[in-house]
């Protein structure tokens, strides 16, 4: 028993412990964050939502007003930035125009103190481990969007950070790049055994690079979890649209969930007190009658507000009873000749919802 | 002007034509009003200088030009205005820095009291460095019974008086390509390991390199056609002080054919310098 004890002092001790609280005019930023080494942290949240400051904050850049930060326990709250053990991959890379691949890696190296040989020898090495050992020589600016980034990566791991911090890797490369770097980085992000706390807007970058989301909106965190977790049950609508689920809140009572804004909707758990429901958007079906044989108890009378084709998918945006998505074909959006203010019923089956505790 | 039919289609394409053409035929559709006072406003300042060319006695020129007097005014001028420019560099590129990058109380009216020897008549200029550094200056008194130092009337004078004058064109052309410069380079660097100094030098410094070198160059001309603060401060000692736009006025008074000799090789002078900013300067315009 004791020993289980001493263990967890221990893991308390290592990795990240912050509490980030920075105030700027009306803006106040306060996160907590936790992350063990090994761990892959994705700040998850909308433009504005304070992530790129939490993330100035842990490396430095922008001063706390408030809270503590501690990396393998020790105090960083005012250590300077180029004496913190914290490497930094920014949205746009800032590589220096006018050195080298090989420079840029090399300029951590060298301010540590690294003679210019030694520097350049480590440098070289890890451009080897990011593919690009014939790309040394050349300058930032003759580098595509996913040499780049890589060169901005190894630039940051040069350094051999404790803590390694990413401000959406991914946002400035192009779709197709965007799927072969986001693969890379997710191997060297496993290789890291340090902490690594990522920041993005993208749902699927952060499901696919974090081991552990952290949902921040207007400064707070409002959900963590696993992916998965965040995924199946999400407690803002901001998440819910992440994830892509239609997402309400209401007074379960039974099978029945009375929503704050009037409707109900019939699920299959058994529930009391204040829940969530969610359900896809592929689970509504909508009909420009109103339809008498069906077995969902679940019906709405909607109106049409907007259309956005996604693929072979039409998703209608839907006002009335109960604002919702839906997704149906193309086929059948043409079959029910849905048009913007078109008036539909839309139902959904028990089955297909989801309800939990708030 | 006259078509229309096209304009739906193109319309872009129509103004750059429309421009195209006055650029060649100009004179059809460029206004009087406009066209005579920029004719005149271009003759008044070419005019001059072709005088200038026009009145040189060109047989007599290698004469004049080969005097020792000439050599060494045209020496202490080089000399000086490098000098001056140096001083400049050093001192002016740090201040641009701390006016661009650095907030502190007062940074407008410091930058404002920066730039006023720009527009500060120049015998002013050295009335005022008289009064600083002069041997009973307030600054001056000191430099002269510490370390026994005097500036006015010696070389060290022409030289300050000159940076006097020209830092301030290097510190506002450096400050403004400091903040064209994107700032988060120097927080890359110090991410990176690098103290704010090294930031500054080993990034910052490359990056505006050509925006030190324009200002550089400004600075240098300004101090090589400096007069009114040199005169007034270091006073007009052939060999020690006298500088040529100082030894071209006193020729005008008994020698005018060496005044022109002496003015041609500072026309020629800023040509050079003119030409080596052409890529600079010409083409952003």
């Amino acid at each position: 028993m004791t020993g289980t004890h001493d263990v967890r002092a221990d893991t308390a001790l290592d990795g990240l412990d912050a509490r980030l609280i920075v105030e700027r005019g009306a803006f106040r930023l306060d996160v907590a964050l936790s992350v063990a080494p090994g761990e892959v942290v994705a700040l998850l949240g909308p433009n504005g939502a304070g992530k790129t400051t939490a993330l100035r904050a842990l490396a430095g850049l922008t001063p706390l007003t408030g809270g503590h930060l501690r990396l393998d326990g020790e105090e960083l709250d005012r250590t300077p930035p180029e004496s913190r053990p914290v490497g930094v991959v920014f949205q746009d890379y800032l590589l220096f125009p006018h050195l080298t691949a090989l420079d840029n890696v090399a300029f951590g190296p060298r301010c540590q103190g690294a003679g210019k040989a030694e520097a350049r020898a480590r440098a070289a090495e890890w451009l080897e481990r990011m593919g690009l050992a014939d790309h040394a020589a050349v300058k930032p600016r003759r580098l595509s969007g996913g040499q780049a980034q890589r060169v901005a990566l190894a630039r940051a791991l040069a350094t051999r950070p404790r803590l390694l911090l990413l401000d959406e890797p991914l946002a400035a490369l192009d779709a197709r790049t965007r799927l072969d770097v986001r693969a890379q980085l997710r191997r060297h992000l496993a290789e890291f055994e340090a902490v690594a706390v990522l920041v993005t807007h993208d749902p699927l970058d952060a499901m696919v690079l974090a081991d552990r989301l952290v949902v921040v909106e207007d400064g707070s965190v409002v959900q963590e979890g696993t992916p998965s977790g965040i995924a199946r049950h999400p407690r803002t609508e901001y998440v819910a649209q992440l994830v892509g689920l239609n997402l309400y809140r209401g007074q379960a009572g039974g099978h029945t969930v009375r929503l704050d804004t009037g409707p109900a909707i019939t699920t299959t758990e058994d529930l009391t007190g204040p829940v969530f429901v969610a359900f896809p958007p592929s689970a509504v079906t909508l009909y420009r009658d109103r339809p008498t044989g069906s077995s969902a108890r679940n019906l709405w009378r909607c109106e049409v507000a907007g259309l956005e084709t996604h693929g072979d998918q039409i998703r209608a945006d839907l006002t009335g009873e109960l604002p919702l998505a839906a997704d149906l074909t193309t086929v059948a959006a043409a079959e029910l000749d849905l048009h913007q203010g078109a008036s539909v019923w839309a139902t959904v089956k028990a089955t297909q919802t989801h309800a939990y505790p708030v | 002007m006259t078509k229309v039919d096209a304009s739906d289609a193109a319309p872009d394409t129509l103004v750059a034509g429309a421009r195209r053409r006055h650029a060649r035929w100009w004179g059809r559709g460029v206004p009087l009003p406009l066209l005579v006072p920029a004719l005149i406003g271009l003759a008044f300042l070419l005019v001059p200088l072709v005088a200038l060319l026009v009145r040189t006695e060109w047989h007599d020129l290698p004469d004049q030009l080969s005097s020792p007097a000439v050599w060494q005014a045209l020496r202490l001028s080089l000399l000086c205005a490098t000098a001056a420019t140096a001083v400049s560099l050093v001192l002016g590129v740090p201040l641009a820095w701390l006016l661009a990058r650095v907030e502190f109380p007062g940074r407008g009216l410091v930058r404002a009291l920066v730039t006023l020897p720009l527009v500060l008549p120049p015998v002013v200029g050295g009335v005022a460095l008289l009064m600083a550094l002069g041997r009973n200056g307030v600054v001056g008194r000191l430099l002269d019974s510490w370390f026994g130092v005097t500036l006015p009337f010696t070389t060290a004078g022409v030289v300050v008086a000159e940076a006097f004058v020209a830092m301030p064109f290097l510190v506002i052309s450096v400050e403004g390509t400091l903040r064209a410069a994107d700032p988060r380079y120097e927080e890359a660097a110090t991410t990176l390991g690098a103290s704010r100094f090294t930031a500054f030098r080993r990034v910052t410094l490359p990056l505006i390199a050509p925006g030190i070198g324009a200002g550089a160059v400004l600075a240098w001309a300004r101090a090589l056609g400096e007069f009114g603060a040199t005169i007034t401060f270091a006073g007009n000692f052939p060999g020690r002080t006298q500088t040529m736009p100082l030894a071209v006025y006193l020729a005008l008074q008994n020698d005018p054919e060496a005044a022109i000799a002496l003015s041609l090789v500072l026309l020629a002078v800023s040509i050079a310098v003119l030409a080596g900013l052409r890529d600079h300067w010409m083409s952003a315009g």
